[in-house]
């Protein structure tokens, strides 16, 4: 990229904002959410994907792709940052969604607005992510994965059991929307609130887990992800630490999760399956471990690929009339797609497509006592 | 029962040796009476599953340290194996009564689904676990996740995500009654060739000179290659045995319950590692007695009344092992990193 020859003034003014950002990250990381946030929109009418879905469409999907992002960031909190396998990820996600469904929905007849709630979510999403991890987190890292993976599968189980509040099977529907009387109005077929909102709340996400990264949790996070033993004879608690990822994985997702709540209007255990702690995985191996930018852009291109361009390609298939390739349903790949993404990065590339700076010695160091 | 564990170090203080069974005894008479004879039954052979599955996934994680998460899903795709062999290939749809037909008939199922989950396990060692035997420790586990969710999606894929009936070649009408009660024979034959399974891998391990080196490489991989330890063969062999294994189980899953979905791998390999875990993992004899254990208390809860949380219930039971006793009932050799 810096290859690039650009004219004389561009590249000044290049050069002063890399200046500015590199002092200044929360304003570059705000400056660089709005550009992308106006360019995909704008870009989303450029003719080839223009043609392929309205206009509404594409912004439904950048802000479902956007709430993935999210959550691929916050789940890199607990993978990438502290090395923590977390394959339950989805139960907190479900936790935000139906903690919010159950106070702001017509099911128990209580109203409370959205934006307390958001960060009602997140506290909720962080009590749980403390109560499984308290007792798990001394446990070694492949341990704590399945432990994850069944908190994962028995979030769930509950929430269609424990019908009286959860409305098993069918959900909870009609959860109120965000409100912000006499500025905009929410709903159903405009997109562009709910597009901006989501924006913001990524805004939010991003700024606090860069600045997590760099605090002394952030560095301890990455101690202990290096070397346990190592952090642990280096005074830092081990324990106190790890937790505080997971909670902070948690809490993102619970964030997360009330938003997904309002803007679908339902919540079903049917929508928090494994499957979603695997594609939010998928994301977050793909963009690199630890790689903030990298895994929300690995969510984006994941979910982007699974719910456009897989679709696309059944509709343009047909079109086409070949006639062996007619028969298969493409989107049916979408799940698969996870699979081969994480063996393929993982045989392949382990630091993902675009890797953090402080990644790469991690695996560059195993290469060289592989030799 | 120390003799065939895979590379156990006992740390707690010996015991006498009739202990053990003398509990195994009283427990399991205390359930035969609380649970009337026919779940009991039922325990015993759905305990018979797990463990075959359970033994898996504790061989693996004995010789090198790998949930391998994929091996639900091995299980999962016999199920299916079993159903192609026993209904297209064998044209098979219901029980066989001719005794030698029958033998042969079970002879083939049993042989092939085995020949072939074995080759599809070691496959996935060799391809997709053995290039990161030096990486991090969460690659091979990331990497099994991929698998995992590969095997299920391609077993979605070609038949569907309904559930199949699977031939139930062993008739199910046969029993024997004894006293009130009506033994079916298809119990008794699952059970047999269940437990059959377990005492030749027992043997295996302790007896063979692959089994000792199958016990060297899980106590030191390095030292057990200096004294001329193919390490890559081994730890193939143990994906064969384990896969095998799991193979065994899936037929048996077929015969006992006739009918298998794509999904059924993940919440039985979910019990079947607690079971490992419970058990005491990388032990052969301890994971087979969770497999047990864990029957009785998902078939308990549904005695009590609580079979939708069955799940939970076992779940929980993993959690409270795990911090409390990590290495286990019997002990294993890697609890004391947990």
């Amino acid at each position: 990229m810096s290859r690039l020859t650009l004219p004389a003034p561009l590249a000044a003014l290049r050069s002063r904002m890399r200046g500015y950002f590199g002092a200044h990250r929360s304003q570059g990381v705000i400056f660089a959410i709005i550009v992308i946030g106006i360019a995909l929109p704008l870009l989303s009418r450029v003719p080839p994907f223009g043609q392929l879905q309205s206009i509404n469409a594409w912004t439904n999907a950048f802000t479902i792709a956007a709430i993935y992002a999210i959550l691929a960031i916050g789940l890199n909190v607990v993978i990438g940052f502290a090395g923590l396998l977390d394959l339950g990820y989805a139960a907190f996600f479900a936790l935000g969604g139906y903690t919010y469904a159950i106070v702001a929905s017509p099911f128990f007849g209580i109203h409370i607005p959205f934006w307390p709630m958001l960060i009602f979510g997140a506290i909720i999403g962080a009590i749980f992510g403390i109560l499984l991890g308290a007792p798990t987190l001394r446990l070694r890292g492949d341990y704590l994965a399945i432990v994850t993976l069944g908190f994962g599968e028995i979030v769930p189980i509950a929430l269609l059991n424990a019908d009286k509040f959860t409305a098993g099977t069918i959900g909870i529907g009609g959860i109120d929307k965000p409100q912000i009387p006499g500025v905009v109005n929410f709903t159903l077929i405009n997109p562009w609130p709910f597009y901006v909102l989501i924006l913001l709340m990524l805004m939010l996400v991003v700024v606090a887990v860069f600045r997590l990264e760099d605090s002394k949790v952030g560095r301890a996070w990455e101690a202990i992800r290096e070397d346990e033993l190592a952090a642990e004879s280096s005074g830092i608690n081990t324990v106190v630490s790890k937790l505080q990822a997971f909670a902070v994985g948690a809490a993102i997702a619970g964030f997360a999760g009330v938003f997904n709540a309002a803007k679908l209007t339902i919540v079903s255990p049917g929508q928090f399956g494994f499957v979603v702690s695997v594609s939010t995985l998928s994301a977050v191996v793909l963009g690199g471990m630890g790689n903030v930018v990298g895994v929300g852009a690995g969510a984006f291109v994941i979910y982007l690929i699974q719910s456009i361009f897989l679709k696309q390609l059944n509709i343009l298939i047909s079109q086409l009339g070949i006639p062996i390739l007619g028969d298969i349903d493409f989107l049916q790949f979408q799940y698969v797609l996870y699979g081969v993404v994480l063996v393929i990065m993982m045989l392949k590339r382990p630091q993902g497509i675009y890797p953090a700076r402080r990644r790469m010695r991690t695996f560059a160091d195993s290469k060289e006592t592989a030799k | 029962m120390a003799a065939g564990t895979v590379g156990t170090v006992r740390t707690e203080k010996p015991r006498s040796a009739l202990a053990l069974p003398v509990i195994i005894l009283a427990f399991l008479a205390a359930m035969f009476v609380w649970m009337g004879f026919t779940q009991f039954l039922n325990a015993l052979t759905l305990g018979a599953v797990y463990a075959l599955v359970a033994l898996g996934y504790t061989m693996v994680y004995g010789i090198i340290e790998l949930i391998n998460f994929a091996h639900g899903d091995v299980f999962m795709v016999a199920t299916f194996v079993t159903m192609f062999v026993s209904g297209t290939v064998l044209n098979q749809k219901e029980g066989i009564y001719g005794i030698p037909q029958l033998l042969l008939a079970l002879v083939a199922v049993f042989a092939i689904t085995i020949t072939v989950m074995a080759i599809i396990g070691a496959v996935i060692e060799r391809f997709a676990y053995r290039p990161l035997r030096r990486a991090p420790k969460l690659a091979p586990l990331i990497t099994a996740i991929g698998v995992s969710f590969i095997l299920q999606n391609i077993i979605q894929y070609l038949v569907g995500p309904y559930t199949y009936n699977v031939p139930q070649l062993f008739p199910v009408d046969w029993a024997v009654m004894i006293g009130e009660t009506r033994v079916p024979f298809l119990n008794i034959f699952v059970i047999a060739v269940a437990v059959s399974l377990m005492a030749l891998l027992q043997l295996f391990i302790s007896r063979t000179r692959t089994g000792k080196a199958m016990r060297t490489t899980s106590m030191d991989r390095d030292a057990s290659s200096l004294m001329g330890v193919n390490i890559d063969r081994t730890i193939m062999i143990t994906f064969l045995i384990g896969s095998g294994l799991a193979g065994a189980a899936g037929v048996i899953h077929g015969l006992y319950y006739g009918n298998t979905n794509f999904q059924v791998g993940f919440q039985s390999g979910l019990k079947a590692f607690t079971a490992a875990v419970l058990g005491g993992i990388g032990n052969t004899a301890g994971a087979a007695l969770g497999g047990f254990i864990i029957a009785f208390v998902e078939v308990g809860a549904v005695v009590l009344g609580f079979s939708r949380w069955g799940g939970a219930v076992v779940f929980s039971l993993l959690v409270i092992f795990l911090v409390f006793r990590p290495t286990g009932l019997l002990g294993s050799h890697t609890g004391d990193r947990a």
